[in-house]
């Protein structure tokens, strides 16, 4: 099994390193980077064992439908966290997200429109919340934490504080439908928001950017970079992402909801801390972030084939938040 | 039985106090990585005196005053104080011992008022019932404050004050440590000539008091008006010390200059071509009507002492800092520039002194780093075209000969001449018209110096106007085609190449006029 295992780590770390572009002479900084996707191949490797239902293809389809949504966000948190800010206010996102669509859906009855017009309104929010944060210099944490009321509110006064249905049932079934009858809709979106997500924060100018101001504010404005549209890009960027979840989300509960999503934040962010993005800027991978969505979703999903009182899943996940930044404390450390 | 004891405590003290030196510096060493800031130096005072530590930016004053007040560690060498050996490992040891050190830049706690600050740490003199008790703790402060004639409530806020009356309440907090020394580095630096005389006035007392006070600063009027003797420090040696009556303001500053440093420094000699960069009355925080101007292919050095508006008037050419009148020409066209991007996009680069907060992301990737700047050139519709930025910034740093593992490791993993060529390398990756260096061998090694000596020669070569500054005399001397000498905020002079080869200026000259005089 030990064997196995490191064969195993072996494919997917050349896989990774390739899709990286790293070096072969950095494996250590490879190790630091993606360390935490051995933790995630331990739980896939205890979990197999453990459960014979786990390896099979309607459970891991199954994973990859319930991490969307929390997928979703955290592609988008990733961003923001990593230019050196936070947003909290994803959460009220998907009941304004959500309250779009009812309304937009019930009155053009156009799904298109519907998802284009939630994703608009969220990313509206996204460039609100950036512009206030970049410009006036102000605590991310701070603003966001106003706007995640200003936004619930919203999202409660354009329908009147009521849950209503959708008028076209067809909705539901970017929440149900599945891709050749395997892939469900939602992980599909995930993967792909996910590959966008790489490209734009790994390979496009846009994300050398982020990392740059992320990493040193002082020396990226010294080098050219336009500070402020960075900031506020990765703000529209995490509102984006918390209109397509909303979209996800409305449809599985095949309503318009202004009270859904409260706390969602929490597990985006989790996802990014426990992926390897560091809280202070300039540090971050989509793959590792990717690791840190699928880590919280075999959580959830482990301890639900063994039959574990869900109650532990939120202690375990709070235990495994400080330990992923306990350990990068300590990677850090020795630099 | 305890009285005995606590008497023979106390006579055993007293017999102690017989020494010649209050504190008495012995061989202290200290490096930071390679560099040597200071060599056996040795550093004596006597009781009841002011002593001024004088020397030139990077002498080793700070890093001797560091030592002494607890921040840093010597790496060899033994200090007594008051008698005794001295060790102590952090700021607060030394307050207990009896040193108190008032730094140049103050850090109050701004919201609390200065009879908290005062007892900051020492709340516990004021118990009562296990709660602090307010009321004592402001009469004890209103007590300290009349003994020094400060007129400020003790419930005022730090934040309210202003700079020189924050200074006085450091001072009295020292005295109410109950501190026999105290260190003052540049205490004059921020104050205008009205609070310098009420600070002198303080010193005095203090003086008076019993009190013995280092006092560091780069105004000559000052040390002969105040001080009582001198210790001079040069490229962390001790020099020289002496009583302040039996030496002259010039034999101060040759001391501090010395006559045997001869650096080898590689200056190409070049063809100069035309005007590139035209400042004209240049004003902004920190310097005024700043005129010069800077040739294709020559070296304008920049000399003056830290603060007198060499660095800052280079920041507002590159955009850091908004300039507030004149008009800078850039190839015979006036030229805008608001923000760090104009600057970039009209072939000014800049070399900052500060590469940490300015020059580098430290925790990215030596690629990343060499490709922000031209980053705009680098890329195909979205993405960046990592073919051509690994092309790049390989060759690049080959051509710097930058040793590292790889492109990709990080920036903070190279040494301090590395990280400093990696800074050049980003830049020259632009293919700059006017190259600004500010401080550009600051922390490095004596190698990669040479090597980036050696650069700045080629580029110069290419054609490039290079402006740099520098406080290290050799360095400017040896460099420089042309060299502006900056004294609080303006020009005091220039100096050519010429004039320094034929021997008419050298440091010493240069260093007057830095000191404002002619």
């Amino acid at each position: 099994m030990e064997i196995k295992r490191k064969v195993l780590a072996q494919r997917t770390g050349k896989m990774l390193s390739r899709l990286h572009d790293v070096d072969q002479q950095d494996l250590s900084l490879f190790m630091k980077r993606y360390g935490i996707g051995f933790v995630m191949l331990g739980m896939f490797l205890v979990l197999s064992i453990a459960s014979p239902k786990f390896l099979t293809v309607t459970n891991i389809s199954n994973i990859l439908t319930t991490v969307s949504l929390n997928g979703l966000l955290a592609m988008g948190m990733v961003f923001v966290i990593t230019a050196g800010g936070i947003d909290l206010s994803i959460g009220s996102m998907l009941a304004l997200g959500s309250v779009t669509i009812g309304l937009v859906l019930n009155a053009t009855g156009s799904i298109v429109l519907a998802s284009v017009a939630a994703i608009a309104a969220c990313a509206l929010f996204g460039l609100i919340n950036g512009f206030i944060v970049a410009k006036f210099d102000m605590f991310p944490f701070v603003v966001t934490l106003a706007s995640m009321l200003v936004i619930r509110g919203v999202a409660y006064v354009l329908s009147g504080g009521y849950s209503f249905a959708l008028v076209k049932p067809e909705f539901a079934q970017i929440g149900l439908g599945k891709l050749f009858g395997i892939i469900p809709f939602p992980a599909l979106i995930f993967l792909t928001v996910s590959i966008i997500a790489f490209v734009l924060l790994q390979l496009s100018k846009y994300g050398r950017y982020v990392y740059a101001v992320g990493g040193n504010i002082k020396s990226a404005t010294a080098s050219g970079v336009n500070v402020l549209w960075t900031r506020i890009g990765t703000f529209v960027i995490s509102g984006v992402a918390a209109g397509t979840a909303s979209i996800i989300m409305t449809a599985r509960i095949n309503a318009a909801q202004p009270n859904i999503g409260v706390g969602y934040e929490v597990d985006a962010i989790a996802a990014c801390v426990i992926g390897g993005t560091s809280f202070s800027g300039g540090v971050s991978t989509i793959p590792g972030t990717f690791i840190g969505i699928m880590i919280i979703g075999l959580i959830f999903n482990g301890m639900n084939l063994l039959g574990i009182n869900s109650y532990w899943q939120i202690i375990m996940k709070g235990v495994l938040i400080i330990a992923a930044v306990l350990m990068d404390k300590l990677i850090n450390r020795k630099r | 039985m305890d009285t005995c004891r606590v008497k023979g405590l106390t006579m055993h003290h007293k017999n102690e106090t017989s020494y010649e030196y209050i504190l008495d510096c012995h061989d202290i060493s200290k490096s930071f990585g390679g560099t040597k800031a200071l060599k056996g130096v040795q550093f004596r005072l006597k009781k009841g005196q002011v002593h001024a530590l004088i020397g030139e930016n990077g002498a080793g004053k700070s890093t001797l005053m560091n030592i002494i007040c607890g921040l840093l560690q010597p790496n060899s060498g033994s200090i007594k104080f008051e008698g005794r050996p001295y060790s102590v490992s952090s700021p607060v040891d030394a307050i207990n011992a009896g040193i108190a050190m008032i730094h140049q830049e103050l850090n109050p706690q701004p919201y609390l008022s200065i009879a908290e600050n005062i007892f900051l740490n020492r709340e516990d003199t004021f118990k009562r019932s296990g709660l602090l008790d307010k009321r004592e703790t402001n009469r004890k402060t209103q007590e300290v404050l009349d003994k020094f004639d400060i007129r400020l409530n003790p419930k005022t806020h730090m934040e309210h004050l202003t700079i020189a009356q924050m200074q006085m309440i450091e001072i009295v907090k020292a005295v109410s440590t109950n501190a026999r020394l105290v260190l003052m580095d540049e205490p004059t630096s921020s104050l205008d000539s009205e609070e310098s005389k009420r600070l002198f006035r303080t010193i005095r007392e203090l003086q008076g008091k019993g009190v013995t006070v280092v006092y560091i600063s780069h105004r000559m009027d000052e040390i002969f008006e105040i001080c009582d003797s001198y210790s001079v420090f040069r490229d962390g040696m001790f020099i020289d010390s002496g009583n302040i009556a039996d030496i002259t303001k010039d034999e101060v500053i040759s001391l501090m200059v010395g006559r045997d440093v001869e650096s080898v420094f590689p200056k190409t000699e070049c063809t100069i071509g035309d005007v590139v960069l035209k400042a004209d009355k240049l004003t902004g925080t920190g310097f005024k009507d700043i005129s010069f101007e800077v040739r294709a292919g020559e070296i304008l050095g920049i000399a003056g002492l830290v603060g007198s508006g060499r660095s800052e008037t280079m920041r507002a050419v590159f955009g850091l800092d908004q300039l507030k009148s004149g008009r800078l020409i850039l190839d015979g066209e006036e030229i805008f520039i608001n923000k760090p991007r104009d600057a970039i996009d009209n072939g000014i680069a800049m070399i900052n002194e500060d590469r940490k907060e300015y020059g580098l992301c430290l925790f990215r990737s030596i690629r990343e780093n060499i490709s922000l700047p031209g980053l705009k050139t680098m890329h195909k519709g979205l993405f960046v075209q990592r073919a051509k930025e690994r092309k790049d910034c390989n060759e690049i740093s080959s051509s710097l000969r930058i040793k590292m593992a790889g492109i990709n490791s990080e920036a903070f993993s190279l040494s301090g001449g590395n990280q400093q060529k990696v800074v050049v390398a980003k830049w020259l990756l632009n293919k700059p018209k006017v190259l600004i260096l500010d401080e550009p061998t600051r922390g490095v090694d004596v190698g990669a110096k040479a090597e980036i000596h050696e650069l700045m020669g080629t580029f110069a070569a290419e054609g490039m106007a290079i402006l740099m500054v520098s406080s290290e005399l050799p360095e400017v001397m040896g460099m420089s085609d042309r060299i502006l000498i900056y004294h609080e905020g303006s020009l005091n002079g220039e100096v050519s190449r010429e004039d320094i080869l034929s021997g008419k200026e050298d440091q010493e000259s240069i260093l007057r006029k830095e000191f404002g005089r002619r």
